[in-house]
Order: structure tokens, then C-alpha cells, then sequence
């Protein structure tokens, strides 16, 4: 029997029902379900301690559930569910399909190792082989990245905050990833950096059609990249919608506390 | 021919109002038995003072409100889509095709240039980078807005120089309905006159656009139609 054909744009990406994740007694995440659909950037804000990380390490395979279930469109369209796949498969999808881009690039990166390395490493884990072509794609990236090419034999040691972010993120995306997780990406940086590397995100997404998830507790960071918001508090999605609605509308009284605590330059 | 039904906005029993939880749960009403429609082509304005909810009529309108009660029905091609219960990506494509929203203050990226602001709009309904730039060097010409400040981000330009660029950005592409938030607040009389222009030449492509503006000549010179907003005052 032959399939309907069907265009995957108008099927989610990502689907997540009534995840949880309890900590003994405590609560991590509860009850969260969301559907993410390809080339859509969903931000999850709340303060510390709010389970945005929880959740985030729960939907990246980083942290195992305590219930729920969270499925994945693969590029043959079929809709898995990660818990259920091997732990090989799993692997896979993480080195081929997704990125992961740490709040700390020192997490994200081998410092010990050169940029190209870095970037050059994530191809060869996806079957790349020749050394001329792994070496003029990592150049290729660091460019992007903006990064200037003679960087490209220094560890990432060497390099600034604001640099080994932006090296991390192309660690991440060289492979042509189609789902791309975040924690805090722009976290520590000075706000001249921010905004450079927020510009280069902007970009980016835009341009590869990305679908990203990303934990931010700063509103404007959420404004700026997302299309969609989750406002997380105590463990609960307690708000969620367009992100200029739930910023300029907000609802639930923990999200009017936020919005209005934002500090006006 | 073309069937493409005429009314293109149609508001029905809209209401809003703000529960402020942080002041102890107080209900502040803004407007309730909202009813309008606006037809291909026309041009309504919103009238009425500061605070009858000219504005939050807009911003419903463009999802960026919610409303509390009420149906906002929107004519995308051959499809009805009432704004008030979309989806988040239903709203998202309505805002990349169809619906335009040009607002009172532009909110600047950092390190964005100037014409790139302007030529996204163009990009994100598919047109070429090349072409999106020449248009909105075009289009940033007739407004005035000097070519030396085409390159820079506008973070740093004057508040009618901001406004211009803003204006740009909102009429540079296609929606066959504009909404339009005081767009010649702080412009001069030429750059108004450029404003009445490209509405004119928007209704002669058949927008639909709904307004609010402040500035009787120019309102006198677009509306097709005066609502007034005090009429929905809610009754509190």
C-alpha cells in the first residue's frame, strides 16, 4: 500500500505529551505536551529553577522522563518515539538530525583541540572523509561564524566568550541539522556581543529554515529570535502562545510580574 | 472574474478588557460590542480620543491583543480565518501574506541595517534578495531618507527618521489588508503627503486598511469612512 503524499511542512517536527520529570518527590518538569512544527523557534522562559533546563534535557534525550512521551518526525517521515528507540539510534540522530548549543561553550566545544577540529570532527562523525573538502567546509563555517581564517588552527582556549560561542554554534549546524536545542546561548556575554551573536542567530535560522528550541530567561532574546513562547513556573507551562502576544498580553499574573520587571535601558 | 468576496475584515462582537493581576486583580474594560467590517479597497479609520481603545482594536486585529469575546473573520484567498481562536502558525503565515501592520515605533535590531529592515517583509514573501534591495532603496527614497543612512542600523536615527524607515518596512510588500497605528505621527508635511500617496496606491490595488490617525489632513485625505471607537466604550 502506497502512501498519501503529504507535505511534512504541515506535520510537526516534534511532539511532546505530557512529559514529566520528578526528582524524587520533587518536581523537574510536569505535564508538559507541545507540538513543534519545521522551521518554528519556540523559546521557554521562566526564572532559575523553573524547570526550563529539565525540560530541555528531557526533550534532547539528555534526561530520561518520568513519564510521557516525546516523538520525532525522521527524514523519512516516520514519527518515533526517542525513548523507545536504541540508545545507537539515538546517537545518531543527535550527531546527524540535531545540535546542541550549551549555555558554557567549554561543554559544548574540545577545548583542546583546534576551531577546525571542532567543526571538522562533527563531519567525519557524519561519514565525511577527505580532508581537503572537511577542512574547506570548517573554513567555510568559521566565516560564517565570523571568524577570522587565520583562527582556524588556534584551540578554543585561545578565543573570547563571545568566539567560542560562536564556534560552538558551528560545531552545531555544519552538519545541516533540522532541529536545533538551546540553553541559554547568549547567557554571560556582554550585550555588545549579544547582540552580534543574536544578529548571527537571527540569520542563521532564517536562512537553513531551522526548527529551535530555546530556554532563555531573557524576554528580549525571546522576542527577538522566537515565534512561539512557553512561560514555565514552578515545573508547569503555566502560559504559552505567540511570543509578541505573551509578551504584550500577558494573561497569568506570574507572567505580568515578569514582563513588567524587564528593565528599560 | 474573480469571486474573491469584498469584505475582507469583518469584526463582530468584540470585546477586550485587561485583568491587572499585579494591582490586586483590577478589570479595566476597553471596549465591548466591537462590530465593523472594512471592504476591498477602503480605507476605515478608528476615531475617537486617547484611551477609547482605537489602538487595542488594531492590535486584536493582528492577534498581537487577545480578546476576551468576539469573532475578528479575515479573508485569506479562498479561506475564512477568525483570528480570535487561530493557531500561533496560522498567525504567523496571515502575518507573512496577508495581513500588514504598520506600527507607531519601530523596534530596531542591533546591527541590522536600515535596508535590510525594510526588505524583509519582500524577503519573507519570496522575492529575490537583489529585487528586495532595490525596492527598498526605492522606497526609502521617496520617503527621504538619505541613501548615507541606508547601511547603518536605525538604532541611532532621529524619531521621524525611525518612523520613516517603519513606514517603508509596513508598505514595501503586498497584504491585502494593512493596519496602520498612527504611521505620520512625527513626520513632516512632505513626508505626510508621500504617506497619503502610498495609501492611495494601496487602495487602487484593492487593500483593504483599517487606521488610526490623528492628523486631520491626512485623515481627510484617505478615510474612506470614520468609525468611532467611543461608540464601544464598555459599559463599566
Amino acid at each position: 500500500m502506497s502512501l498519501p503524499i503529504q507535505s511534512t511542512e504541515d506535520l510537526p517536527l516534534l511532539q511532546v505529551s505530557n512529559t514529566t520529570k520528578l526528582y524524587g518527590g520533587r518536581i523537574g518538569c510536569k505535564d508538559v505536551s507541545f507540538d513543534l512544527y519545521p522551521g518554528e523557534v519556540l523559546a521557554i522562559v521562566g526564572e532559575s529553577g523553573s524547570g526550563k533546563t529539565t525540560l530541555l534535557n528531557c526533550l534532547a534525550t539528555r534526561l530520561t522522563p518520568t513519564s510521557g512521551s516525546v516523538n520525532y518526525r525522521n527524514r523519512m517521515g516516520q514519527m518515533r518515539n526517542l525513548y523507545e528507540m536504541s540508545e545507537a539510534e539515538r546517537r545518531m540522530l543527535m550527531r546527524t538530525d540535531w545540535g546542541f548549543v550549551h549555555q558554557h561553550p567549554a561543554d559544548g566545544l574540545r577545548m583542546t583541540v583546534s576551531a577546525g577540529a571542532n567543526v571538522g570532527e562533527r563531519l567525519m562523525a557524519v561519514g565525511a572523509r577527505h580532508y581537503g573538502n572537511i577542512r574547506d567546509t570548517a573554513t567555510d563555517w568559521l566565516g560564517r561564524v565570523e571568524i577570522a581564517e587565520d583562527r582556524i588552527d588556534d584551540d578554543p582556549r585561545a578565543f573570547s566568550g563571545g568566539m567560542r560561542q560562536r564556534l560552538q554554534i558551528a560545531r552545531n549546524l555544519v552538519t545541516g541539522p533540522r532541529l536545533v536545542f538551546m540553553d541559554e546561548p547568549t547567557g554571560g556575554l556582554d550585550v555588545s556581543v549579544q547582540a552580534r551573536l543574536l544578529d548571527l542567530l537571527r540569520g542563521l535560522v532564517a536562512d537553513l529554515g531551522l526548527s529551535v528550541i530555546i530556554v532563555t530567561h531573557d524576554l528580549a532574546v525571546a522576542r527577538l529570535l522566537s515565534h512561539r513562547i512557553l512561560v514555565m513556573r514552578h515545573g508547569h507551562v503555566i502560559e504559552s502562545g505567540l511570543t509578541d502576544q505573551v509578551l504584550d498580553d500577558p494573561q497569568e499574573s506570574y507572567t505580568q510580574l515578569l514582563v513588567s520587571s524587564i528593565l528599560q535601558p | 472574474m474573480s469571486n474573491t468576496p469584498k469584505t475582507k475584515v469583518l469584526v463582530s462582537d468584540l470585546a477586550k478588557s485587561f485583568k491587572m493581576h499585579l494591582q490586586g486583580g483590577l478589570e479595566i474594560p476597553v471596549v465591548s460590542s466591537v462590530n465593523f467590517s472594512v471592504s476591498v479597497g477602503e480605507c476605515v479609520v478608528l476615531g475617537g480620543p486617547s484611551g477609547s481603545g482605537k489602538s487595542s482594536i488594531l492590535k486584536m486585529i493582528y492577534a498581537n491583543y487577545r480578546c476576551q469575546k468576539g469573532q475578528i473573520l479575515i479573508t485569506d484567498g479562498d479561506e475564512i480565518v477568525n483570528v480570535a481562536d487561530a493557531t500561533p502558525r496560522r498567525i504567523i503565515r496571515l502575518r507573512e501574506t496577508t495581513i500588514g501592520y504598520v506600527s507607531q515605533f519601530l523596534r530596531a535590531i542591533p546591527r541590522v541595517p536600515a535596508l535590510t529592515l525594510v526588505a524583509e517583509p519582500l524577503m519573507a514573501q519570496g522575492v529575490a534578495e537583489d529585487e528586495a534591495f532595490e525596492r527598498a532603496g526605492k522606497l526609502l527614497s521617496r520617503l527621504n531618507v538619505p541613501e548615507r543612512l541606508w547601511q547603518l542600523p536605525p538604532a541611532t536615527f532621529s524619531g521621524g527618521e525611525q518612523q520613516r524607515v517603519n513606514i517603508a518596512r509596513g508598505f514595501i510588500a503586498h497584504y491585502p489588508i494593512l493596519l496602520l497605528d498612527e504611521p505620520t505621527a512625527s513626520l513632516d508635511a512632505a513626508n505626510r503627503a508621500v504617506v497619503v500617496e502610498l495609501v492611495e496606491e494601496k487602495k487602487q490595488q484593492g487593500v483593504a486598511m483599517v487606521g488610526i490617525l490623528h492628523d486631520h489632513d491626512v485623515r481627510d485625505a484617505i478615510a474612506d469612512r470614520i468609525i468611532d471607537v467611543t461608540s464601544f466604550a464598555s459599559a463599566a
